[in-house]
């Protein structure tokens, strides 16, 4: 009953089961918030298991976890710094998620230079995943626009990062999943909207072939993505729908959004999401689309963030959660492997409810680490069964290794450490950038590595 | 809930943006609150004891839109600086439609238990310090027959419990002390707001076990702004505390004394 949050200088911590996304695995750890840009690294003096700041756990797996050890959350440390309206640099500490960003931005008339499918991230945790959007294929990855940050080490020193100023840890920083330092504030590029409404067209296609021949045709479209029907076989084998949009053009209000309104109550039992409900619902999507084409006028919150409507849309997966595995893999193999994973994927009998698709393009990432590379990229989400599903995923990222692709970790936590180091051969070089008091479940996992302090 | 979402009226006794003076700037509450003001245009004066903190929150309000941000910073501890600050405050906003009191310290109640020098720091920074704030403030206002003095207690002032009772009591000694101040200056024109809050989700509590049923500081915020617009005289927030403490304060003490509060 005693009002908690009278004075910053006195800072309870507990030890708590911290959730990523997917609610798979789930670890106790001692979260430590991180409020102010100088909390780091006194706040930590005299902790020797291990720390990794975290924002809002909206990755999937174990990138943002970090078993008996310390989580720096950092949701607190989200004040909006500066913005030039000139050139749209919006500076924010690394808390702010980009729904803050968005509510502060969109009335003034600039929009997010890429957004992932959830607003709900940190800018800090953007950063870390180098995440990625619908607009991959003009925009490049998101670390592309981030043009300076400050990242503070645990030996207390503050480097300023940018392309001409600390290049290297620039650089291991943009995808280095929070093991570079805690990045405290960041400066992002906007981009000028006049409308909060997206020009939206969707096309239902037949197969990977007529995919990639409407991804050639759209290369002009700003944002692009596909939902793919996994669950079918014979002649509904990977049909989906494309869906594709450009900001539009036309002036009009741009107000601030409504809060979200729905929340999924309970966790769903075990047997709601199972082969015969998902094939149920990939046909009702397929053909809620009733013609082939079809062409509407849509606010960017439901093309960009369709799930967000449902607050705890993971719960839909039962207490056992859920695991997303998403590849990538160079056009050289792309068609051949997309379509035997799918094969493999239909095969198994396990669900996937939600199934994307999307084209990467050829803007390189200033990241390391960073997943997205020419190619294409598929999600898919899995509830667990424990019995099934890992060795599934075990085949997949063995074929994704076997067609040149790679496994973007904030949505892993099955790869084995071969596989990972097969995926990211730079991962040592990587690995001399990586703060000594910084580690998570998924490193340890992939390297083997938990520093001893 | 009974008041009308995030009421955005701004007070009509002065032309332009409200000018708001805020004590404790860098609490959680407080700064949840400005950000509303900052939206609205305000122009803000800032004080807190932490420099950088100061300097971080000043720059996101006049980021999100705040008409004039300034600060200093200062240990409200030291009522003698009191005078000086509020005079240097109003003159930079140019006039003064509302105080926000939010500063305050939680303390440790064993170290208090033990240590009588620990619990007159506690008392200290929550009664003794807001009483020469408010006794200067309240003088301000009635002189100009204007003004909201919106301060932030708590449920715990209600009744001393063995968990926390020197927050408690220097709590329950701002609540009695603001109810005075109200009988002796609602008749010049001037509005005392008490504020009650139960525990509040901050970014320091968020993640911890049971902090999911703690109140959301934005919703928190947005009920203390819109009683600061309709003048009331007294909050609990969430409203639920309402009810709540009304049933502790009842419970005769031959059965409180026993119980584990």
């Amino acid at each position: 009953m005693s009002e908690l949050s009278s004075d910053p200088g006195s800072t309870p911590t507990a030890s708590a089961s911290f959730e990523s996304w997917g609610r798979y695995p789930t670890y106790s750890a001692k979260i430590i918030p991180i409020n102010w840009q100088n909390d780091f690294p006194g706040v930590i003096a005299g902790v020797h298991d291990g720390a990794l700041p975290v924002g809002m756990g909206r990755s999937y797996g174990d990138v943002c976890l970090l078993k008996d050890g310390n989580l720096l959350l950092t949701t607190g440390m989200n004040r909006l710094l500066n913005f030039d309206s000139e050139t749209g640099v919006l500076t924010a500490e690394a808390g702010a998620t980009l729904a803050q960003i968005l509510d502060f931005s969109v009335p003034r008339g600039f929009f997010l230079p890429v957004s992932p499918g959830t607003k709900y991230v940190t800018l800090g945790g953007a950063i870390a995943n180098d995440i990625h959007g619908k607009n991959h294929h003009v925009a490049g990855a998101f670390g592309s626009h981030v043009t300076e940050f400050e990242l503070v080490r645990s030996d207390g020193t503050r480097k300023i990062c940018s392309p001409t100023e600390n290049l290297d840890y620039y650089a291991a920083t943009i995808g280095g999943l929070g093991l570079t330092g805690v990045i405290t504030w960041a400066k992002l590029r906007m981009k000028p909207i006049v409308s909060r409404m997206i020009d939206y067209e969707g096309i239902q296609f037949h197969g990977i072939d007529e995919f990639l021949d409407l991804t050639k045709q759209s290369e002009k479209i700003e944002y692009t993505v596909s939902w793919i029907d996994c669950a079918s076989t014979g002649k509904n084998f990977a049909r989906g729908v494309f869906m594709q949009g450009d900001h539009s053009k036309v002036p009009a209000e741009l107000k601030q959004s409504p809060e979200p309104k729905l929340v999924f109550p309970f966790d769903a039992p075990g047997f709601a999401l199972n082969h015969t409900t998902v094939s149920m619902f990939n046909t009702a999507f397929f053909h809620k689309q009733v013609k082939p084409r079809v062409t509407a006028l849509q606010d960017y919150e439901p093309f960009f963030y369709p799930l967000d409507k449902v607050l705890h849309w993971n719960r839909l997966y039962g207490r056992n959660g859920l695991l997303q595995f998403q590849y990538a893999i160079p056009w050289e193999s792309a068609r051949e492997g997309t379509i035997a994973i799918l094969k493999e994927v239909a095969k198994s009998g396990l669900a996937s409810f939600l199934a994307v698709l999307k084209a990467f393009g050829d803007v390189p990432s200033p990241g390391m680490m960073s997943f997205p590379q020419p190619g294409i990229t598929l999600a898919l989400d899995f509830p667990i069964k424990a019995d099934k599903s890992f060795p599934l995923f075990e085949r997949l990222a063995d074929m994704t290794r076997d067609f040149g692709g790679k496994l973007y970790p904030a949505k892993d936590a099955a790869m084995t450490a071969a596989q990972f180091q097969a995926f990211y051969p730079q991962w040592e070089q990587f690995a001399r950038y990586r703060d000594p008091l910084l580690t998570s479940s998924f490193w340890e996992r992939v390297t083997g590595d938990r520093p001893t302090l | 809930m009974s008041t009308s979402p995030a009421s955005t009226t701004a007070l009509q006794t002065s032309t332009g943006p409200q000018k708001i003076l805020v004590l404790g700037a860098t609490s959680g509450i407080a700064e949840a609150t400005c950000r509303i003001w900052a939206k609205q245009g305000a122009r803000l004066f800032l004080v807190a004891r932490n420099g950088d903190k100061l300097a971080a929150v000043a720059a996101d309000l006049k980021t999100r839109g705040a008409s004039y941000v300034d600060t200093a910073v200062a240990d409200l501890d030291d009522t003698t600086q009191h005078p000086t600050l509020l005079a240097h405050a109003i003159n930079s906003l140019t006039g003064m439609d509302v105080a926000y009191l939010a500063h305050g310290v939680l303390g440790e109640q064993p170290q208090a238990e033990q240590d009588f020098g620990h619990a007159a720091q506690i008392l200290h920074t929550n009664f003794i310090a807001p009483v020469s704030l408010l006794t200067w403030l309240a003088n301000y206002c009635v002189q100009r027959h204007a003004g909201v003095l919106a301060v932030i207690s708590s449920v715990a002032g209600d009744r001393g419990r063995k968990s926390n009772y020197l927050y408690g009591s220097s709590k329950a000694g701002l609540s009695a002390f603001l109810g005075g101040l109200r009988n002796r200056v609602d008749r010049e024109g001037v509005t005392v707001l008490t504020i009650k809050p139960g525990p509040v989700k901050t970014a320091m509590t968020a993640g911890m076990k049971g902090s999911e049923k703690f109140a959301d500081v934005d919703k928190v915020a947005q009920t203390i702004v819109a009683a600061i617009d309709k003048r009331r005289d007294s909050l609990y927030v969430p409203f639920q505390w309402q009810p709540i403490m009304f049933i502790i304060r009842n419970i005769p003490e031959s059965i409180f004394k026993k119980l584990n509060l």
